[in-house]
């Protein structure tokens, strides 16, 4: 299989991530447009570990980190939205102020 | 075209047009089910790669844990509907889309620049041994890492949510 397939797809789901990361104002829909950046890096290290077949198959070593990194950080950023909701009834990223001068 | 790169370019096909339709969805419960087959179509490609342990980890962790807290954030925050509370203004969203549309085909044309000719030669599928004797013998202190990073998420997921 040309290395490129995966690649090409893999730009293609980070893409769209950022798109939805920026035209989102949901943030639970950014939650879910981040899941989809992380899942395209993670495309790229399998697809390199297949295409230098890798002794020690770190490309996939590191997949697994990240999905465990993902994991908690959707855990983190679910009970941060919960808790803005609970204080301010919204969770649109542009009402959520608290921090701006 | 092998068989593969078919099987290759259709679950890409559906992994892209899912990935997609997460974006674009006016209603948040269809862009997490979108995000399940998007999800899905990725673990697919990671059989296609050789790499079933990360496939099957994939399938778990993704679509087995992370949408269900998706949905769980998406019920606790009262789920809108509808273009205008979800997404951003017009003019934000040109921005947006000229930003990931520049992003795409910068990459792919880098990418086939680089890598055009480049194959990925076919192979067996990476043992599941194989993977396990690497993470605990070259990766043990970065999987202690994770660990740690695993269990402070914990904590601070609970002190974060509760009521007091």
């Amino acid at each position: 299989m040309p290395l490129i397939y995966p690649l090409v797809f893999a730009a293609f789901l980070f893409s769209a991530g950022v798109y939805g990361v920026l035209a989102r104002r949901n943030a639970v829909m950014v939650l879910m447009s981040i899941e989809l950046m992380l899942n395209a890096v993670n495309v790229n290290l399998v697809a390199f570990n297949a295409y230098l077949q890798d002794q020690l198959v770190s490309g996939q070593v590191f997949a697994l980190f990240v999905i465990a990194v993902a994991a908690a950080e959707v855990g983190i950023g679910l009970a941060i939205v919960l808790l803005i909701f609970r204080n301010r009834e919204t969770v649109n990223i542009d009402e959520v102020d608290l921090l701006r001068w | 075209m092998t068989g593969q790169e078919v099987a290759f370019l259709i679950l890409a096909l559906i992994g892209g047009l899912a990935g997609l339709l997460v974006v674009t969805s006016r209603n948040v419960v269809h862009a997490a089910l979108y995000l399940v087959v998007a999800l899905s179509s990725v673990a697919g490609v990671y059989l296609l790669l050789a790499a079933p342990f990360v496939a099957f980890v994939q399938v778990i962790i993704y679509v087995g844990a992370i949408v269900v807290l998706i949905l769980f954030g998406i019920m606790l925050t009262r789920a809108p509907v509808g273009r205008r509370v979800l997404d951003n203004t017009l003019r934000a969203r040109v921005g947006a889309f000229v930003v990931g549309a520049g992003m795409f085909v910068m990459l792919t044309v880098f990418l086939a620049g680089a890598f055009g000719g480049e194959r990925i030669a076919n192979q067996a599928a990476t043992a599941t041994s194989a993977l396990g004797e690497s993470l605990f013998r070259n990766y043990v202190l970065p999987f202690e890492a994770v660990s740690v990073l695993l269990l402070a998420a914990l904590i601070g997921a609970i002190v974060l949510a509760r009521r007091d």
